[in-house]
């Protein structure tokens, strides 16, 4: 892929970045949605959910099925009105499926071994693709463009789509944010996050909490997996796995468990993503993410906005 | 609330009977019974590894103890079989609250927020579960003013106005003891379980906590604790039961407790034999009451 090249003898560097930074943060803000919930419940009960990446990849088809019910009964239904009930079904359906996953997967398994978890996430994961893969057929699901206006800012376009995708991720962040930090919800997640058994005796349903932790996270991935259906056009069964994995490490590479720190890992990831896709190979463009996993994880393995864990005696 | 010493016109508010908790082969607890009246401190004391703490936490919910019961009335005259509530339901449907040996505070939640989550219930309720809080409905603002005047009122009790908006962590030792205690009352609790509230705390500070657990006491909450330090035990409790070996040796008042030549033994290590010289020489007055 020579793709720059047209551009690098044009010497419109800079248009090519920013068009770059763009599609990047487009991509980022996905990622950034979805690590939240990676890094909300291993903040709250310490597991990783590797199932989390096939509850994206649900959401994306949950407003697949919703957009083809609607169209296809509705016919002349305005775009907007589509997109939001896409969005809010969606929320509402891969909300629940994450609900019924922790009560019958891992709710069962809490206070087991640390490993027990994680292998039931493992297969939560491989039975929710191949759940997907019988049931909806393992090619490729491809959906009009809803929205196809651009702008053309001199040599740089951006599509009305990526400024839904900033917007609406900008807007579900300041409600999250508002919920954690401001509301009795969040505080009681937030003290179920550092002493599970205080919290209790202090009258907070711990398990009421956890489950409403898995409810928002799955809420959030379900708009993310609606806007990479709306990005990309297409949905797959394994939809879940590569930017599933990429978005764990972009909550990783933001530090886990720290929710600001998810956002900011997933712009990041997004940015490297494109910028190596456009400036180095895009064949290696997942090898550049999972290097950057690698990387951390030797180097900084508290990530870049999360704290070590140092207790004082 | 009256504050009278008179332990037989007093209601029960917590009673256990026959507790039995078996770890494995070891028996932690071995048959045992007690009442704590309302509106009274009652101590639980004993030597190291008497079994104090399991009882604590088979009373908070920790532990299922393998026998026994342990029935709790609440001043609306609703009795309750803690040992089959669920965690989280001693203290929202029973009103038990308790503190920790080793201090557990949300150490990353400020001083105020701290407080605040032991209001959760109320506040949850009062927020419809989070979605009509959103709107900001004026039910929840007063219910959220409300619970920061109460946590305003203990963390003033407790001495802490100033530190409010600290990490919790970031408190000096006494200080995080004071904050669990008001952390505790927070969930306006009608038994409040304290695993020695005195522990690692200067005399200064010892006086100033004695200080507070009256005042809670003449509040209307009734206090549980478990305490090493004879001095604050003696000074404050209405009640002493004494455990050696997962069994109750004694049960009085402090008075009664301080000169039974059982406990005597337990404290001291004396041999059985020794027991009864003790026993005789208190019964010939060679030995003064109270002399211990």
């Amino acid at each position: 892929m020579v793709r720059p090249l047209k551009d690098r003898i044009r010497g419109k560097y800079m248009e090519y970045f920013i068009q770059q930074l763009i599609n990047g943060l487009t991509l980022g803000s996905i990622y950034g949605l979805v690590a939240i919930g990676y890094t909300m419940v291993y903040g709250i009960i310490g597991m990783i959910n590797f199932a989390h990446g096939d509850i994206f990849m649900l959401g994306g088809f949950a407003a697949l099925i919703i957009f083809l019910i609607l169209t296809s009964f509705f016919a002349g239904i305005p775009v907007a009105l589509l997109l939001l009930l896409m969005l809010l079904v969606g929320m509402l359906m891969t909300g629940l499926w994450n609900w019924t996953i922790e009560r019958v997967a891992y709710r069962p398994l809490r206070g087991s071994f640390r490993l027990a978890p994680l292998i039931t996430a493992i297969g939560m994961s491989i039975a929710l693709s191949n759940f997907i893969q019988v049931t909806q057929g393992p090619r490729n699901k491809p959906i009009p463009p809803l929205v196809t206006d651009t702008y053309h800012f001199g040599d740089i376009t951006i599509s009305l789509k990526q400024i839904l995708i900033v917007v609406i991720t900008s807007i579900l962040l300041f409600a999250f944010w508002y919920i954690v930090n401001k509301t009795p919800l969040g505080r009681a997640q937030r003290a179920t996050e550092q002493d599970r058994k205080m919290a209790a005796l202090l009258g907070v349903d711990v398990d009421k909490t956890i489950s409403i932790t898995f409810i928002m996270g799955a809420a959030l991935a379900a708009v993310a997996g609606a806007m990479y259906l709306m990005y990309y056009g297409v949905a797959s069964f394994n939809d879940g796995f590569i930017p599933g994995v990429k978005a764990f490490t972009a909550a990783v590479l933001g530090g886990i468990g720290s929710l600001p720190g998810a956002v900011l890992g997933g712009l990041l990831i997004g940015l490297i993503e494109s910028l190596w896709s456009a400036y180095f190979s895009i064949a290696y463009k997942d090898v550049a993410t999972f290097a950057i996993l690698a990387i951390v994880l030797i180097f900084k393995p508290t990530g870049i906005l999360g704290r070590p864990e140092v207790e004082k005696v | 609330m009256t504050t009278g010493t008179t332990t037989m016109t007093k209601e029960t508010i917590l009673k256990v009977e026959h507790l039995s908790m078996k770890f494995g082969g070891l028996m932690a607890i071995n048959d045992f019974s007690f009442e704590a009246k309302r509106g009274e401190i009652t101590a639980l004391i004993g030597p190291n590894g008497a079994g104090k703490t399991t009882v604590f936490n088979c009373i908070t919910g920790f532990y299922k103890p393998t026998m026994g019961m342990i029935t709790l009335s609440r001043s609306n005259g609703k009795e309750l079989l803690l040992e089959r509530l669920r965690d989280f339901e001693i203290n929202k449907v029973a009103g038990v609250s308790r503190t920790f040996q080793n201090i557990r505070l949300f150490s990353g939640l400020t001083v105020l927020e701290n407080l605040l989550v032991a209001q959760h219930n109320v506040l949850m309720k009062a927020s419809g579960y989070t979605i009509l809080g959103l709107l900001g409905l004026p039910t929840y603002k007063n219910a959220a003013k409300a619970a920061i005047e109460k946590a305003e009122y203990w963390l003033n009790k407790a001495d802490l106005t100033d530190r409010a908006d600290d990490p919790a962590g970031d408190l000096s030792y006494g200080a995080q003891r004071r904050l669990e205690i008001a952390r505790a009352m927070c969930t306006s609790p009608e038994l409040l379980c304290l695993d020695e509230p005195a522990a690692g705390l200067n005399p200064k500070e010892s006086l100033t906590l004695n200080a507070l657990l009256r005042d809670i006491r003449d509040e209307g909450t009734s206090l549980l604790l478990i305490e090493h330090d004879m001095s604050v035990v003696m000074e404050i409790s209405d009640h002493v039961v004494v455990l050696e070996y997962g069994q109750k040796i004694s049960d009085g008042t402090p008075d009664h407790v301080k000169n039974d030549p059982r406990v005597i033994a337990a404290y001291l290590g004396v041999e059985d034999d020794e027991v009864e010289e003790i026993e005789e020489k208190l019964d010939k007055g060679i030995i003064e009451e109270g002399a211990v």
